[in-house]
């Protein structure tokens, strides 16, 4: 009991001193909160839909982030992790009969094939070379899938799949569920070492390797990471929409990751999340002017951009922290003394 | 026989639109490294603004070039000032504000003309037949004006001194600024070249092709396979990478089973077997920032 009781203070002192300090922190615990209680009081099945596909989405996003943001191996074919994970579940569930907790995890193991595929011919390649051969991979499976309508459904592409779960909150639990997990994941990743290395490698491959780093086996190993997150947002799609098109190989599902994580912020991981949790609902909302619906999309992100180019988030971070210059500890913007070493704040 | 001249005339065609497209791409990509995703969107925006011209406001073709032209580089070069380069230091948003742009030009163009397919009658009527195929007087002129086009081009860069200037704004930008170029200004110069040779292309094409909001995609992806297959900057490796992808398409479409569906992924598929061997493409040359 004693025990218990110390566990509960100390979570409460970790709140208290860490969390409740930052405003961003308090606003990723809110995050967690809305999300994983928005149904108690919600039970609008138009709502939970878009936020079902929002946090599935939300995962490819963050997914990018770790492959482009994080290593700078800018990626411009994102769908084909997406596309692989959709059509390997819908395959493996339509032809094996294997329930969706399996073909899951099996159409992202795909989709790391794929991207250990991809990745080790585009190893040699560098920036901008790298961003339009990646952006081929999609494109030339798609007209696979074309040509072989028998196994793909062609046009039509695999429908009939296993529902994600009976009802839609339970889908809702399981997307939500999953995609925190996940992106709380990519978030340690990148903060542990092999994080380190993935910044180090975008910003200067040549200095991490004559420090005796293997930085092909790290750049390989962030396309399968970013290949297994997203391609377990695929199968989650095809089987939530139950249906695996050819719209998850599209070059405009690629430009729309690129899209979203750069307008949330890139090497952030919360960027690319918070993008699509913005972007992707107001897409929905506006569907009031349904013809102008794009262009006005266009138009938010063509502004923003020339007023935030680091991204939204970061712009917002910048405003409303500041780091310590002595102990580079983060304060809130208005404090005049840092909270950890009193050192005045400018 | 026949069937060998339909694919030398459609190479040639697809061949020298792509090689008028790359040039422009890689341009302004060695001048100011900047992507632009929106480049064939522009070449997009000038079929739409000839069909305008000639259908609605019934002006003869030739002028509705010269108008196209004039318009879509103008168009280029305000949307490179208001939209690019205040933000051209951050790769990545440039990136998406490119992407952004095409996409704002694709809906403005379908909610000017829907989304319907529409057709610009061809310049001069009539072919010619060579061994039993008909080839218009249409395809004869496209094919002659992108040459044409590409020498102009060519004598622009080699022989002028704003050529010069570009070509040394592309090899080092902070030299070329401390030799007493304008960087900016042959960056913004950069963009209307490459705009207005984007809108010339789309000009010339427009008689033979179908035209819809969409057709910026597919020009997009064989251009950005030509740039890298030849190599980055390199106005000699776009010109035959163009050629290259544009017979490979060719021959997949007319003698592959599916080919309609399989001629881009053949065409990429080359694009990344030559990178496989030459990983800065046919005549790649070394960026200063790349090392």
């Amino acid at each position: 009991m004693d025990l218990i009781l110390f566990y509960f203070r100390k979570l409460l002192t970790i709140l208290k001193n860490e969390v409740l300090v930052l405003p961003y922190r308090i606003a990723v615990l809110l995050f967690f909160f809305i999300l994983l209680f928005l149904p108690l009081w919600m039970e609008d099945p138009y709502l939970l839909r878009i936020l079902t596909l929002t946090s599935i989405f939300a995962i490819l996003a963050a997914s990018w982030d770790l492959l482009s943001g994080f290593t700078g191996q800018m990626n411009f074919g994102h769908a084909l992790f997406f596309g692989v994970g959709a059509y390997g579940a819908a395959l493996l569930n339509k032809y094996a009969g294997i329930p969706p907790w399996g073909t899951i995890p099996l159409g992202a193991l795909t989709a790391v094939l794929a991207g250990l595929i991809i990745g080790i011919p585009c190893l040699r390649l560098r920036g901008t070379y790298l961003a339009l051969t990646t952006l081929a991979f999609p494109i030339i499976l798609l007209g696979l899938v074309f040509a072989l309508p028998g196994l793909t459904g062609g046009e039509l592409g695999i429908s009939g799949i296993t529902r994600l779960a009976k009802s839609r909150i339970t889908s809702y639990y399981i997307a939500v569920v999953v995609m925190l997990g996940l992106c709380t994941t990519m978030w340690k990743i990148t903060d542990s070492k092999t994080g380190i290395i993935f910044h180090a490698i975008r910003e200067d491959e040549l200095a991490v390797r004559a420090s005796g780093i293997n930085t092909t086996r790290y750049k390989l190993l962030a396309f399968s990471l970013s290949g297994f997150f997203a391609g377990i947002s695929g199968g989650l799609y095809a089987h939530f929409m139950r249906v695996a098109g050819p719209s998850t190989l599209e070059v405009s599902l690629s430009f729309q990751v690129v899209i979203w994580a750069v307008f949330g912020g890139i090497a952030t991981i919360y960027g690319p999340v918070g993008g699509v949790f913005l972007l992707f609902p107001l897409m929905e909302v506006l569907r009031f002017w349904q013809d102008y619906r794009i262009l006005m999309f266009a138009c938010i992100v063509l502004f923003t951009l020339l007023y935030m180019p680091d991204g939204l988030f970061r712009w917002l971070r910048e405003k409303t922290e500041k780091e310590c210059p002595r102990c580079k500890i983060r304060n809130v913007a208005f404090r005049d003394a840092c909270r950890i070493c009193t050192a005045p704040l400018d | 026989m026949s069937l060998l001249i339909d694919i030398l005339i459609s190479g040639l065609i697809s061949g020298s639109m792509l090689a008028l497209l790359a040039i422009g791409f890689s341009l302004i990509f060695g001048v100011a490294r900047i992507v632009n995703i929106a480049h064939t969107a522009f070449y997009m925006v000038a079929a739409y603004c000839i069909y305008f011209v000639t259908a609605r406001l019934t002006i003869h073709p030739l002028w509705a070039m010269g108008i196209a032209v004039i318009l879509v580089t103008g168009l280029g070069m305000i949307s490179y000032q208001i939209f690019i380069n205040p933000i051209r230091e951050h790769h990545g948003a440039v990136l998406i504000a490119t992407i952004a742009l095409a996409m704002a030009f694709q809906e403005v163009m379908s909610l000017m003309f829907t989304g319907t397919f529409l057709s610009v009658p061809s310049l001069v009527k009539g072919y010619l037949i060579v061994l039993g195929v008909k080839v218009f007087y249409q395809q004869l002129i496209t094919f002659c004006v992108a040459l044409f086009a590409i020498g102009a081009l060519w004598f622009f860069l080699m022989r002028t001194k704003l050529g010069l200037a570009i070509r040394s704004t592309s090899q080092d930008r902070e030299v070329a600024n401390l030799m007493g170029i304008n960087e900016s200004r042959v960056a913004l110069i950069t963009m209307g070249v490459s705009v207005g040779l984007a809108a010339f292309t789309g000009a010339m094409v427009v008689p033979l092709t179908v035209l819809e909001p969409h057709m910026w995609t597919h020009p997009l992806i064989m251009m950005m396979a030509v740039v890298v297959l030849g190599g980055l900057g390199s106005l000699k490796g776009s010109f035959l990478g163009a050629y290259i992808l544009g017979f490979a398409e060719a021959l997949v479409v007319f003698l592959a089973p599916m080919g309609a569906f399989l001629k881009g992924s053949v065409a990429l598929s080359i694009m990344i077997l030559v990178l496989l061997i030459r990983p800065e493409g046919l005549f790649g040359i070394a960026f200063e920032e790349e090392r």
